[in-house]
């Protein structure tokens, strides 16, 4: 699975992309799995209301089920416009 | 309908007499066109990422569901990205309906959703350092009017 990263969270993380072997079932597992990684993990994904997530491009929830998900993207809330 | 995601400027009286040209029962054409501009004092520019595999299809969705919602004639979106000067246009909308009461409403929803729905991300970038835009909250509340 291709995980992505945008704005301060890809800084603090300092990559745009990981690819990812994963059993986790939902996004937060996934969260679970990230933070537990490394301390620039740990500090990205602290504050998870701070956060948005992109399941196969499209906006979704942390609760969002990953079977089949090819893509998953992690960034603040936006700024367009 | 056209959707644009791009680095390059574009030129919003060009823009505007193209989307204006051949539409079908439209008495009206509302356009916005948002521009840099120096907030706080000391902005040298504004650099916008943005989430290339998503952008083009969340705008798209924002754009059906603003001619669906308000039977325009059509709809246009230019966004851009990359590293922009203060002065220089960041984006423009475009609607076109049959009265200008649903040209203007559809142009306002537009705006509201890609603000806060489209998957862009501003930082500024003034002499001092580089510091990323937060979302207002009240972007957020704003989406709350269309629901």
């Amino acid at each position: 699975m291709d995980v992505l990263y945008f704005a301060w969270v890809r800084e603090r993380i300092g990559a745009p992309k990981d690819k990812i072997e994963t059993n986790a079932a939902t996004v937060t597992e996934l969260v679970d799995e990230l933070r537990a990684r490394e301390p620039r993990y740990e500090a990205a994904f602290a504050d998870l209301s701070a956060l948005r997530v992109a399941v196969d491009q499209e906006l979704s929830d942390f609760d969002a089920p990953l079977a089949g998900v090819r893509e998953v993207a992690f960034f603040p809330p936006m700024t367009g416009g | 309908m056209r959707v644009a995601v791009q680095s390059d400027s574009f030129d919003f009286a060009s823009e505007a007499a193209a989307f204006a040209q051949d539409l079908d029962g439209a008495g009206a054409v509302v356009t916005f066109t948002g521009i840099v501009r120096d907030v706080s004092g000391g902005l040298e520019a504004m650099e916008i990422e943005h989430y290339p595999g998503m952008t083009q299809s969340a705008l798209t969705a924002i754009a059906e569901e603003a001619i669906e919602r308000w039977s325009l004639a059509d709809a246009l979106v230019i966004h851009r990205h990359g590293r922009l000067a203060v002065g220089e246009q960041i984006m423009m909308v475009a609607t076109a309906a049959p009265h200008r009461g649903d040209a203007f409403e559809a142009a306002e929803f537009l705006m509201d959703y890609l603000k806060s729905r489209a998957p862009f991300w501003k930082k500024e970038i003034t002499r001092d350092g580089a510091e990323w835009v937060e979302a207002r909250e009240d972007d957020e509340t704003a989406l709350n009017r269309w629901k």
